[in-house]
């Protein structure tokens, strides 16, 4: 199958490394004492534990089942004991904790009972629930739940995408994958295909992986299929970025706030594919992945990696080199720095990369912008970065969302080639989160707003609806005294009458004093003291109140 | 701890800045070949004058002096003031006119960057307006002898066996007076300094900046839009006017080939700070300095119409700016939806 290439705008060409870690084939990494499994999967998807400290689990078990649109089932990784169910840090910007499963190995790697699942029986739905209890996620770095993405959406998908660009220097896990099984993740490519309904299937590789794109050939011709095409895209930084290979393998410009599903086409990493196989042929769950170690390592190389590994105990496979003074959880475009090596790799985790003060020197001091222009035309989301940078230095953001901040992937090409060193991706992430806040905060502040301005409406309703009673009772009232006034110009009342009238004047008159009398019993006899106590909280009890005002529910 | 991106391009202000320099080179090599060694004077002084201002400055805005003196950009601002001033103007000329740039164009609208007029024309149009006499007073061809270059900038200024008027002076100072029997040729006939082309030598220097403008572009430090959009206008429109009228205007290749056209084109109208960003603004932008330096030489009171232009084209970049924002990736077809 001949595709037309087109061509996105922007990138850049910076030295690959990719030489340093493909030279062995996918080594096995040894299991840990001890494997640290994240609950949390996104800011939207924690799933729900089912398991319990001390429980026996076997590797494939089910620890924590998807609660959620977003979310995957979790399953342990191999076979031991749950040691404990606890907040543990994950390997997220923000450095924050997330409830973990810990397990220690038993050594034994007993699996659990696997089926294969039989795809041509089985409706899409199905297909998709049984991926999502699979734990399959996108193995690109962005960890989007697979079965998400295989669902339909407006208008069907036709063309299947299969990234296998890999563009950030050093990662090449999927490099060696599609080395050493490319007849897997076609076959994988096939069922997605079968799910979807997709006519066709392009695998995007980026030419500087010629070793890959004739495994993935040779397995196509193996397979005889015509509406599998294995295109080698031209090596250029973001290649691999979901919105760039659809543009570069089918022409199609997929804006912010888009899916692919809107146009027909939907991108998987060629890693989830060969998930997505092993799962569906071999009923077996996600719990390991091709993670590669690259960068200042002696050794580097590619290596399957049990998800909850912690990185610390990853090393020593590589051996990192003496003057290494950090480590990046990614690529190095747009990776994430570790800020502990205790963190787990999980399901995204495709490289962990050493870095020292040479290979990645601290950025020499920011100068001021010189409007060159070298950003706008690295930018592949075709923006004006010096512009964004103006503006989300200004903290004139609506102006930086003119100028479309949002549309800005964060691939780092504009800070890589920015002569004064200016940081840009930085202050993009700056200005994006400073919006984000802004608008919860303005959200909770219109939300509070519409509350206290129902109270108003409500409280100026029952006045209106009171005094409207009380007028009703006053003219009543009216009406009574005037009958009384005509009766009292009656003849003066019978001795019998005022009798009667005595006698229940001296009820009420008793039933009064009674009334009096009958204080609640804790406040009768208090010390000065406890009444000095109880009058404080009283007033306190009506600051609050007082304070509590406009934040009360109109039920209140 | 810094984010991502880990690794960036060996690149920097002070690079880009050099290369400037580099490519200015070739013409300054020729400038010497034909009109004597004053230029190098002149450039000397500049750079000296602008590396002082610019480190008084700094240290006046409290700016880490070495940090921003080495970005190479005051000097880029002295040479070309030196290659837009006259080789053998008053050494004061010289020195004012760059503290007028460093000073008042640079540092004063908050320095590197920040500037929103080309700092090199603010000098020129400032000291051609003050001084237009001494800014006027070019040597003639075949003067090369240093002695008398030198005695004219620092000392006993005896000009006239040196100086003569530019082409462009002569044509403006002829077809401007009331001399109705004046034309293009005749003018350009009457002297055999002022070459075939844009005046003899001159005609080589420029030349030897559109070499350096080739390898400017070669190495992606300026694009094509605003040297094409420049030089495309100017020629389009003093083509027009010479079919028009040969006698009353003068022809496409004098105009490119003379003054500080192509000077202009590839080192002053590509000032990224002053200038516009995005490609259709670039070429509205460079079309606009042509134009108005076409007018400002045919009908102005000034020889070489450049500075001005440049300067009034630099108030319009923002807006031209905001005008011509290209549109972003998958936003391109009307209203940004599927098709």
């Amino acid at each position: 199958m001949i595709a037309q290439l087109f061509r996105f705008k922007g990138g850049i060409k910076p030295n690959s490394h990719k030489d340093e870690s493909t030279t062995q084939p996918i080594k096995l990494a040894p299991l840990p004492p001890r494997l640290v499994v994240p609950l949390r999967q996104s800011a939207r998807a924690m799933a729900r534990c089912i398991v319990e400290p001390g429980q026996d689990v076997l590797k494939g078990q089910v620890i924590a089942v998807a609660e959620g649109p977003l979310c995957t089932a979790v399953h342990a990784p191999t076979s031991g004991t749950v040691r404990a169910i606890e907040p543990q840090p994950i390997p997220h910007p923000s450095g924050l904790p997330a409830p973990s499963v810990v397990i220690e190995p038993d050594g034994e790697e007993r699996w659990v009972e696997r089926f294969p699942f039989d795809i041509a029986t089985a409706t899409p739905q199905q297909a998709r629930d049984y991926l999502r209890d699979c734990g399959i996620v996108g193995l690109g770095g962005a960890g989007f739940p697979s079965h998400v993405k295989l669902g339909p959406g407006e208008k069907g998908i036709q063309t299947l995408i299969l990234n296998g660009a890999e563009c950030e220097p050093w990662i090449t896990c999927d490099d060696r994958l599609m080395r050493e099984r490319a007849a897997q993740i076609l076959a994988g490519a096939a069922m997605m295909r079968h799910i979807t309904g997709a006519r066709r299937i392009l695998v995007g590789i980026e030419d500087n992986k010629p070793q890959a794109i004739e495994a993935m050939r040779q397995a196509a011709r193996e397979l005889g299929e015509k509406e599998i095409g294995v295109v080698a895209v031209p090596t250029r930084y973001p290649a691999g970025g979901e919105k760039q290979l659809i543009r570069v393998l089918t022409g199609i410009e997929i804006p912010y706030g888009k899916l692919g599903t809107h146009f027909g086409v939907q991108c998987f990493n060629v890693g989830s594919a060969h998930a997505v196989y092993r799962a569906i042929a071999h009923g077996e769950p996600l719990v390991s992945r091709i993670v590669t170690l690259s960068g200042n390592f002696e050794r580097p190389g590619n290596f399957e990696v049990a998800i909850g590994t912690p990185i610390r105990d990853l090393l020593p496979l590589a051996v990192p080199r003496a003057d290494t003074n950090r480590y990046i959880m990614g690529g190095p475009m747009m990776g994430v720095g570790l800020q502990s090596l205790d963190v787990p790799v999980i399901k995204a985790t495709n490289c962990v990369l050493a870095g020292s003060p040479t290979l990645f020197p601290a950025p020499p001091p920011e100068m001021p912008c010189i409007r060159c222009g070298e950003c706008a035309k690295a930018c592949p989301a075709e923006l004006q970065p010096f512009e964004l940078y103006w503006y989300s230095r200004a903290k004139i953001f609506g102006k930086a969302q003119e100028y479309s901040l949002f549309d800005c992937i964060e691939c780092g090409c504009c800070s890589y080639v920015c002569p004064s060193r200016i940081p840009l991706v930085d202050y993009f992430r700056f200005a994006k989160a400073e919006i984000w806040a802004r608008e919860k905060e303005k959200a909770a502040a219109d939300t509070a707003r519409e509350r206290y301005e129902f109270r108003l409406a409500r409280e100026e309703r029952e006045k209106q609806e009171k005094a409207a009673k009380l007028a009703a009772k006053t003219a009543a009232g009216r009406e009574k005294a005037a009958a009384a006034l005509a009766e009292a110009q009656k003849p003066a009342r019978t001795p019998e009458e005022e009798a009667k009238h005595a006698l229940i004047a001296a009820a009420l008159e008793r039933a009064k004093a009674q009334k009096e009398q009958a204080h609640p019993e804790n406040v009768s006899d208090l010390t000065p003291e406890q009444q000095a106590e109880i009058t404080a909280i009283e007033a306190r009890r009506a600051e609050i109140r007082e304070q509590a005002k406009p934040h009360l529910r109109q039920d209140d | 701890m810094n984010n991502s991106p880990y690794f960036l391009k060996p690149a920097s202000v002070r690079f880009v800045m050099l290369r400037v320099l580099l490519a200015l080179t070739p013409a300054i090599a020729i400038y010497v070949w034909f009109f004597g060694a004053a230029i190098l004077v002149q450039i000397s002084l500049a750079s000296v004058t602008a590396l002082l201002a610019e480190a008084g400055m700094l240290k006046l805005r409290g700016k880490p002096v070495m940090m921003f003196l080495g970005d190479g950009s005051a000097l880029v601002t002295a040479w070309l003031i030196a290659l837009t001033f006259p080789p053998i103007a008053p050494w004061w000329l010289t020195v004012v006119g760059v503290l007028m740039a460093i000073v008042i164009a640079k540092h004063l609208y908050g320095g590197l960057g920040q500037n929103p007029f080309n700092p090199a024309m603010v000098a020129f149009a400032m000291m051609i307006v003050a001084y237009p006499s001494l800014m006027s007073q070019w040597p003639a061809v075949g003067f090369t002898d240093f002695l008398p270059q030198w005695n004219a900038i620092f000392g006993a200024r005896q000009l006239d066996a040196i100086t003569m008027a530019t082409p462009l002076d002569a044509l403006r100072t002829a077809l401007h007076t009331a001399d109705a029997r004046a034309t293009v040729a005749g003018v350009l006939g009457s002297s055999a300094s002022f070459g075939n082309i844009g005046g003899k030598g001159w005609e080589w220097v420029a030349a030897g900046y559109f070499l350096g403008g080739i390898y400017l572009l070669q190495q992606r430090i300026i694009t094509w839009h605003m040297p094409a959009a420049f030089l495309a206008t100017l020629l389009v429109i003093s083509g027009g006017f010479a079919l028009y009228d040969p006698t009353r205007f003068v022809g496409p290749s004098f105009h490119l080939f003379t003054g500080g056209a192509m000077l202009g084109a590839f080192f002053i109208v590509t000032d990224p700070v002053s200038g516009c960003t995005t490609p259709r603004g670039k070429l509205i932008f460079a079309a606009g300095i042509g134009l108005l330096t076409w007018v400002i030489r045919s009908f102005g009171a000034y020889p070489d119409g450049i500075a001005f232009a440049v300067l009034l084209m630099n108030i319009a970049a923002p807006l031209i700016d905001i005008n011509t924002q290209p549109p972003v990736f998958g936003h391109k077809r009307r209203g940004g939806d599927p098709q």
